[in-house]
């Protein structure tokens, strides 16, 4: 039999087909989701890819003979084979690509070999090293590069760093530039790899390695030939993911990089977009997503099939601890120091520096002022245009905006991502359910400055024929590219946590004849709350500390405090920029600290 | 009280053909038992019947009142049929307390305040756990919560009740006791229950009627003992029954009206009036199946005229039953069961009596039951 009988036509059947459908408020929900997430993802993305084939007003003395709107290939011309080519992509492209490698060289190791010594060793003060080993992630990436210009700026930017100020003379490929990135990338992304291989190290049940054991293996035959092919796929995996995100980092690049004009193609196309040509830095942002869809697929590829068995024997079992022995002393050194120089020593001199009159010039009281907090403008007039930041209503504002945009934007995505996780797990295996995840997914790949890029070309004016202002450079459109953005990672945790609630549980109320939204109401929010709040407050945190995906969009009415500490910081109010970020650093260590009470995991935050 | 009656039923996930017109009627007050083993269909026919799943063709009466036409696209919601569920997994919902779980349909259907309590309490004391009504599930052990999820089905007196597999994640023991107390709660609500196991034992002990399910269709639909004397055929024989059923090939052939039987053990006479409808030819030999339950054969260690030589291959005594392997002169292995202690040594011969009205016979070609026990 078939499963599509032909029936003939009954107007009664057609009735009660479309009252099946319009009747079922899940269906109206699932509807206008999909039409939502296509506006607001697919569309400005087409919308953007259909600028770089336009005429621009700016280009019409440019292009000869063309008119505002015409078709165009001027723009991908202009990055890829006119003389400024070389200048604009290549250049930019082969320094991210650079940058990217090496951070990658340098974090993935670093990460994996903490994950494994916290994880699987009997390293003394595990709960505390596993704690602080995470905090230098949640320090925004661009603080950290305030904090590398506090240690080891020098006379280049004007004003001396913390060493140049001992009469250490730093040369400039240390203080800016691609030496500089990396590490500081590093230093941020480590974080990655450390999460992922200690949770896949922890998901390993122990009793293979001491199969191996029993087996006569040694120590590093046992690392070599069972720990480490099972950790491989969560390698692998962090390696991509710090590639594709380090290649798309704009704050660290830009604040290290553009002093002595080394650009990526984040901080180049950041200039094409606030400059002209606009169009582009689409193409560049363009560029941007194709690198990062290919990174991130090919990955899939590789890793996909095989990542499986990262999760064997996921009850976790017993986890014995392998003795370091003579090795402890060192690698316990190791870790102190590592901790040391990323996180203490940086973030002292970051501190020390908001309470110097002038950077590098020591310690002593002479030196000392708390002018940069809580100072007035008549008390330095000579120097400086800024009142301290407690005094200056541009800090309160962004105090006030920062506060506002964290807030909004993530219960909204929260709110959001619970729902879209509930559309996902519940259309599992049905079209509309695999249709949520993928568009949801899209974000993934855009770094957040070509992200926002995109979202400035659609809403720089006005669409639908007005149904849509233009929304550029207001607030709401500040909030709707944060929410989007932290889409992917939002509608995760959503549908991880809306997998816990079983379906038999609606069920069960549908039966006893609860309606949808009671079934919403007293079941399943409920039961999502807590999910919830760990997603509220992980988002939270996540937008906090973001620059690269607002920056474009900033202007002195809606900046945050990131983007004041990062405006300052290229005035060369370098105490004033350090005196934000150190508010900024406060203020998601708090916010962290709450989220932890929830029993939020920082390790599903990105 | 009601009627359910299912016609036509086909239900299809993606090109997964899972049931295959399913035709069912159930009498008001009946304790019908659809039975099988996983994935057979019986799980999706009760989701169907509570409005849970929808079916791709089909009809569905409750009492005459049409809750599904697929023709019409018409699928009456699950809480306007009258009925409610006692899920495998139990599904009470863990952020409400036991109180608040039953007392969650009534409220959604603003009973009054004092009619909520009542019920409540009522249920409550019917399944005999008045005293964790303030608890949450996670407070109470596999047997308690089951109790309490049958008391949320029961508190909305439906005129249906539907059970999903309700003991499969209880111990042997709380099992049995469950038993009973589901055949007592059907006895004193008179409620039609529709009650889903792959557990035979669970099946033939409270049920009034049975419906044998296999790969998406339903083969048998009898009382317990007619199912357990004349299954179908021969796969219905095979998984009912344990110790399960002995299988002898044989030969038969028609001879006017009586049917010859001769296998291994002996040969047999039937009548035409202990005979199935199923067709059979009408002359010549065609091979047969002689099934003969473990418990019909009874063993003397005496020679006797009507009983059949066989040597004992194993004796397994468990006190209150003893099962011994027999091997027939040809070779074949049976079984036999033997109510109390019995002490037989291996290798010993005794003598098997068989009384014929306890044999079915199955065509072997068509599988089919062709003579019926009496």
């Amino acid at each position: 039999m078939k499963r599509k009988q032909h029936r003939p036509f009954n107007p009664i059947r057609l009735k009660n087909q479309i009252l099946n459908v319009v009747k079922n408020p899940f269906n109206m929900i699932v509807a206008i989701s999909l039409v939502v997430l296509f506006c607001l993802i697919v569309i400005p993305l087409l919308q953007m890819i259909a600028t770089t084939f336009t005429v621009a007003k700016s280009e019409l003395r440019r292009i000869r003979g063309a008119e505002v709107g015409d078709f165009t290939l001027y723009y991908w011309k202009y990055i890829l084979t006119s003389g400024m080519a070389g200048a604009t992509l290549w250049g930019p492209l082969k320094n991210s690509l650079v940058v990217g490698f090496f951070t990658v060289l340098v974090s993935v190791p670093l990460g994996s070999v903490l994950g494994w010594l916290i994880v699987r060793t009997d390293i003394p003060g595990k709960k505390l090293l596993g704690m602080l080993v995470v905090i230098p992630y949640m320090v925004p990436s661009w603080c950290k590069a305030l904090s590398w210009l506090a240690v080891f700026r020098n006379a280049t930017s004007g004003s001396l760093g913390f060493l140049a100020g001992l009469g250490i003379p730093i040369p400039d490929w240390l203080a800016y530039g691609p030496v500089a990135i990396v590490l500081c990338m590093s230093l941020h992304y480590y974080a990655f790899s450390y999460i992922n291989v200690s949770s896949a190290l922890r998901s390993i049940n122990s009793e293979l390695e001491e199969m191996g054991e029993i087996c006569g293996a040694n120590k590093l035959q046992i690392l070599k030939s069972i720990t480490i092919p099972l950790v491989l796929p969560s390698v692998l995996s962090s390696i991509i993911m710090t590639l594709s995100k380090s290649i798309g980092t704009y704050g660290v690049a830009a604040n290290l990089g553009n002093r002595i004009g080394y650009f990526t193609l984040a901080t180049k196309m950041k200039t094409f977009i606030n400059g002209s040509p606009q169009a582009v830095g689409y193409a560049m942002s363009l560029v941007l997503i194709a690198l990062a869809a290919l990174i991130i697929f090919s990955n899939q590829k590789v890793v996909g099939v095989r990542k499986s068995y990262a999760t064997i024997g996921g009850k976790g079992g017993r986890s014995t601890e392998m003795k370091l022995g003579k090795a402890k002393t060192p690698l316990m050194i190791f870790l102190v120091v590592f901790l040391f120089f990323a996180m203490v020593a940086p973030m002292f001199v970051l501190v020390m520096e908001t309470f110097q009159i002038t950077t590098g010039n020591g310690y002593g009281l002479n030196n000392l002022t708390l002018y940069n907090w809580i100072g007035t403008v008549d008390e330095a007039q000579r120097y400086i245009n800024y009142p301290g930041i407690f005094r200056n209503p541009e800090f309160t504002r962004a105090i006030y905006n920062t506060v506002r945009l964290t807030f909004i934007g993530s219960i909204l995505t929260a709110l959001c991502g619970q729902f879209l996780g509930y559309i996902s797990t519940r259309g599992r295996g049905k079209w509309y359910g695999s249709a949520t995840e993928q568009l949801v997914f899209i974000p993934y790949l855009m770094s957040g400055v070509a992200f926002s890029a995109m979202y400035v070309a659609m809403f720089n004016r006005p669409r639908l024929g007005g149904l849509i202002p233009s929304l550029y450079g207001t607030f709401g459109l500040i909030v709707l590219t944060s929410v989007v953005k932290h889409f992917p990672f939002a509608s995760r945790s959503g549908t991880s946590n809306m997998m816990q609630i079983s379906t038999e549980l609606e069920e069960a109320a549908d039966i006893n004849g609860a309606n949808f939204w009671q079934r919403m109401a007293k079941i399943v929010l409920p039961l999502a709350k807590n999910g919830f709040i760990s997603g509220f407050m992980l988002t939270f945190i996540s937008i906090a500390k973001e620059l690269d995906l607002i920056i474009i969009m900033m202007d002195k009415r809606t900046q945050t405090m990131s983007y004041l500490a990062f405006t300052y910081s290229q005035e060369g109010y370098n105490q004033m920029a350090d005196a934000i970020s150190v508010c900024v650093l406060l203020f998601i260590l708090v916010c962290y600290i709450i989220a932890n009470k929830f029993g939020a995991d920082i390790g599903k935050a990105w | 009280m009601s009627k359910i009656v299912l016609s036509h039923i086909d239900k299809f996930y993606g090109d997964n053909h899972v049931l295959r017109d399913i035709n069912l009627t159930i009498e008001d007050g009946d304790f019908m038992t659809l039975l099988g083993p996983s994935g057979c269909g019986k799980t999706t026919t009760l989701r169907v019947v509570s409005g849970l799943e929808r079916p791709q063709n089909g009809v569905m009466t409750i009492d005459g009142e049409e809750m599904i036409n697929a023709d019409l696209a018409y699928f009456a919601e699950p809480s306007k049929r009258g009925l409610n569920l006692v899920f495998q997994s139990y599904a009470l919902w863990p952020h409400m307390t036991v109180r608040n779980n039953i007392a969650f349909g009534l409220k959604i259907q603003k009973l009054p305040r004092a009619e909520v309590e009542k019920r409540v309490a009522d249920s409550l004391r019917m399944m005999r756990i008045e005293e964790y009504i303030d608890r949450y599930p996670n407070e109470l052990s596999g047997g308690q919560q089951q109790r309490v999820a049958i008391a949320r089905a029961v508190a909305s007196n439906p005129k249906l009740l539907l059970l999903d597999e309700p003991l499969s994640n209880l111990d042997a023991r709380l099992r049995v006791d469950m038993r009973s107390e589901l055949q007592r709660i059907h006895r004193e609500l008179g409620t039609t229950v529709i009650y889903v196991t792959h557990d035979q034992v669970e099946a033939l002990t409270m049920s009034t009627k049975i419906a044998l399910f296999k790969a998406g269709e339903i083969s048998q639909v009898a009382t317990p003992m007619d199912l357990y004397m004349n299954p179908i055929d021969l796969e219905a024989a095979d998984f009912i029954g344990n110790p399960r059923i002995n299988f002898l090939e044989g030969a038969g052939h028609m001879d006017g009206a009586k049917l010859h039987v001769s296998c291994e053990l002996a040969e047999y006479e039937f009548d035409r009036s202990d005979m199935t409808e199923q067709e059979i030819p009408e002359s010549g030999d065609f091979p047969v199946v002689v099934a003969i339950r473990p418990e019909q054969i009874h063993l003397t260690t005496e020679k006797s005229t009507d009983g059949i030589p066989v040597k004992v291959y194993a004796n397994q005594p468990a006190g209150s039953e003893t099962l011994v392997s027999l091997q027939g002169a040809g070779g074949t292995d049976f079984l036999a069961k033997e109510i109390g202690l019995a002490q037989y040594d291996i290798d010993q011969t005794v003598y098997a009596h068989i009384a014929p009205e306890k044999i079915n016979i199955y065509d072997a070609k068509s599988t089919r039951l062709i003579k019926r026990t009496r």
